[in-house]
């Protein structure tokens, strides 16, 4: 009798391990099939582009020849664009989420807002672009610049932030605010003093990443008149202006073999930029996580 | 709050800006100065946009005219023809690149704002029907066979329904998008009708003319069209079809394309200059004047075909 418990025993405990087994191997899978398809694109475009990864790339302009050709104004062009959007969106997106966390009342409006953040963050860019090129290029006037890709920039990534600073201000302990208060603390003062400055690492994590996600970005630019031959820098908020990712675009759609390769050469620039942007947000939230 | 986080955040925060500052500093410093030549002292703006087509020849045009006029500061666009004549017809810019004429309704939007479009042909492009380099019974194609091809409703299914004795295989289509120029100018001169494709399970259409080469390329039994310059950089890998347009079969060459019997699929391409910013502004003017000079030395070298010296003559002429 007992034997028998055992040998059942016994039976069950090996099917659960094969069972076991089997999903670790499938989960390995899933995991190597997004490494694997990510570091064949990072062999074949190194392998392409490593050849024209030389100082001509920074300093020359577009050319017709891709031996003669360069992104300088394109790197330029989204170097500005970061400058302009990072203060903008991250007052605007960190305020939201400040009002939204800590003062609004928790009504049906309230609410109704919470939403709509959420959806916007799932709208595909190129309605963004359609938006920017309604409010801010036609409506106030500010023409095909730099300002209105910023502006437009900062409405597609708003929605990203105001999320994640949101979270960021929620996973700061309740203690902490009751314990402001207790001492006598304005509501002001509690946000400025506790709240923020627990929350702030996690709201830069949150702001790096969607600002790289800008970074990366064509279609909405393409709308709002972003220009892709520019021979020379902006000189002011309403100049002209060209990115990185429209550069590479225009060069992948050229039939001459060469400006492909140039083409692998401007993603590697924008990878690296995008490494260094990522690697940043996660020394903070690395940071965040040792001092809560 | 323990004073080693508020430090943290301080230094992140010096640091974020630091780095945007530096960034931003960066940019500033070499403005001017480029080009080293300065032959002229013309300054202003000049906007262009409109077809991608169009693009390599403004922006050889762009690049060459920079190095005599180092100071005019030129932005080349590629909203397509229709988001290019939009802007033109809005004065938002003076020249405008095209790959098709300028609908009767944009003229009127134009002539409403006050704005006289003056088209100007710069180069031909000819629409290349080709197949893969494995492809060996593809002699030539008359215009009807290629209309039976692609017309909207084909009843062709295989190759040996174009032609009797050609291969029972069945023939895969690989087309332009139908937002792109080149679509336009196909289904219009061969189908009688812009816009008019068959669009069937037997199609696949690509916006982009590469995935349309790597397409055809790979496939015997394919066939596909785009601008000559996709054929002529995958030589190795396509055959061009000769097309019989009822005098015999010619193919496309930059022979062929120039003087004119390479038809019906050799297209020109047109640039669009406003009369009134062609007489008030100089740079507008020495632009234009350098296009239709220069052009003919330029345009083989990004991919298209020369006017006729007498024609070019001739579109020199209207901006006079």
């Amino acid at each position: 009798m007992n034997n028998l418990f055992q040998d059942a025993n016994r039976q069950q405990i090996s099917g659960r391990r094969r069972n076991d087994l089997i999903w670790r191997i499938l989960f390995l899978g899933a995991t190597m099939f997004g490494i694997v398809a990510l570091s064949a694109l990072i062999i074949t475009i190194i392998t392409d582009g490593i050849a024209r990864l030389n100082p001509d790339l920074f300093t020359n302009y577009p050319s017709r020849r891709a031996s003669a050709s360069g992104m300088k104004s394109a790197i330029v062009g989204s170097l500005y664009m970061l400058c302009l959007m990072a203060p903008i969106s991250f007052v605007l997106g960190v305020g939201a989420a400040i009002y939204l966390e800590e003062y609004a009342p928790k009504n049906r409006f309230t609410r109704l807002i919470q939403l709509n953040i959420s959806t916007l963050a799932g709208v595909p860019s190129i309605v963004y672009g359609i938006l920017g090129l309604a409010i801010f290029v036609r409506t106030f006037g500010l023409e095909r610049s730099l300002l209105s890709g910023a502006l437009t920039m900062t409405l597609l990534v708003l929605p990203i932030i105001i999320v994640a600073s949101q979270e960021a201000i929620r996973a700061v302990p309740r203690a902490r605010r009751d314990a402001s208060f207790a001492l006598g603390a304005t509501k002001w003062q509690t946000v400025s003093r506790s709240v923020l400055p627990s929350a702030i690492s996690a709201i830069m994590t949150g702001v790096i990443l969607a600002l790289s996600r800008a970074i990366g970005e064509t279609a909405p630019l393409i709308i709002i008149g972003a220009a892709t031959y520019v021979a020379f820098l902006p000189e002011s908020l309403f100049d002209t202006f060209t990115v990185m990712p429209i550069q590479i675009y225009n060069w992948i759609a050229r039939p001459q073999e060469a400006f492909q390769d140039l083409a692998a050469s401007g993603i590697i620039v924008l990878m690296i930029m995008l490494v260094i942007m990522n690697v940043a947000a996660i020394m903070l939230r690395n940071k965040y996580q040792k001092n809560i | 709050m323990n004073t080693r986080n508020k430090r943290f955040v301080m230094l992140t925060l010096i640091m974020v800006l630091a780095l945007v500052v530096t960034a931003c500093g960066g940019g500033t410093s070499s403005t001017g100065g480029e080009g080293g030549n300065a032959a002229s002292s013309m300054t202003g703006k000049l906007d262009i946009d409109g077809s991608s087509t169009v693009y390599p020849l403004t922006e050889a045009i762009a690049e060459e005219f920079n190095r005599e006029n180092p100071d005019v500061r030129i932005a080349v666009g590629v909203s397509g023809t229709g988001g290019g004549f939009k802007r033109f017809a809005n004065g938002e810019i003076p020249i405008a690149n095209a790959s098709r004429h300028m609908k009767d309704k944009e003229k009127e939007l134009a002539t409403t704002n006050g704005i006289e479009p003056i088209e100007l042909s710069v180069a031909y492009d000819g629409l290349s029907v080709i197949v893969s380099k494995d492809n060996d019974w593809v002699d030539k194609l008359t215009v009807a066979e290629l209309k039976a091809i692609f017309e909207p409703g084909s009843k062709v299914k295989t190759w040996a329904d174009v032609r009797a004795g050609w291969p029972n295989e069945k023939i895969k289509i690989y087309s332009p998008g139908a937002d792109s120029g080149t679509f336009d100018y196909f289904t219009e001169t061969i189908n009688g009708e812009a816009q008019a494709s068959r669009n069937d399970e037997q199609v696949t259409f690509s916006e982009d003319d590469n995935n349309l080469v790597q397409g055809v390329a790979g496939d015997k039994n394919a066939i596909g069209y785009f601008g000559f310059a996709y054929f002529e950089e995958n030589k190795d890998k396509l055959k061009a079809v000769p097309i019989d347009n009822g005098k015999g079969a010619i193919a496309p060459t930059y022979e062929t394309v120039q003087d004119g019997s390479y038809e019906p699929l050799s297209r020109p391409l047109f640039v669009y200059v406003d009369k009134g910013m062609l007489q008030e502004k100089p740079e507008v003017k020495a632009f234009m004047e350098f296009y239709l000079n220069t052009i003919g030395e330029l345009a083989q070298e990004v991919g298209y075909i020369a006017l006729p010296q007498a024609e070019m003559d001739k579109e020199i002429a209207k901006l006079k």
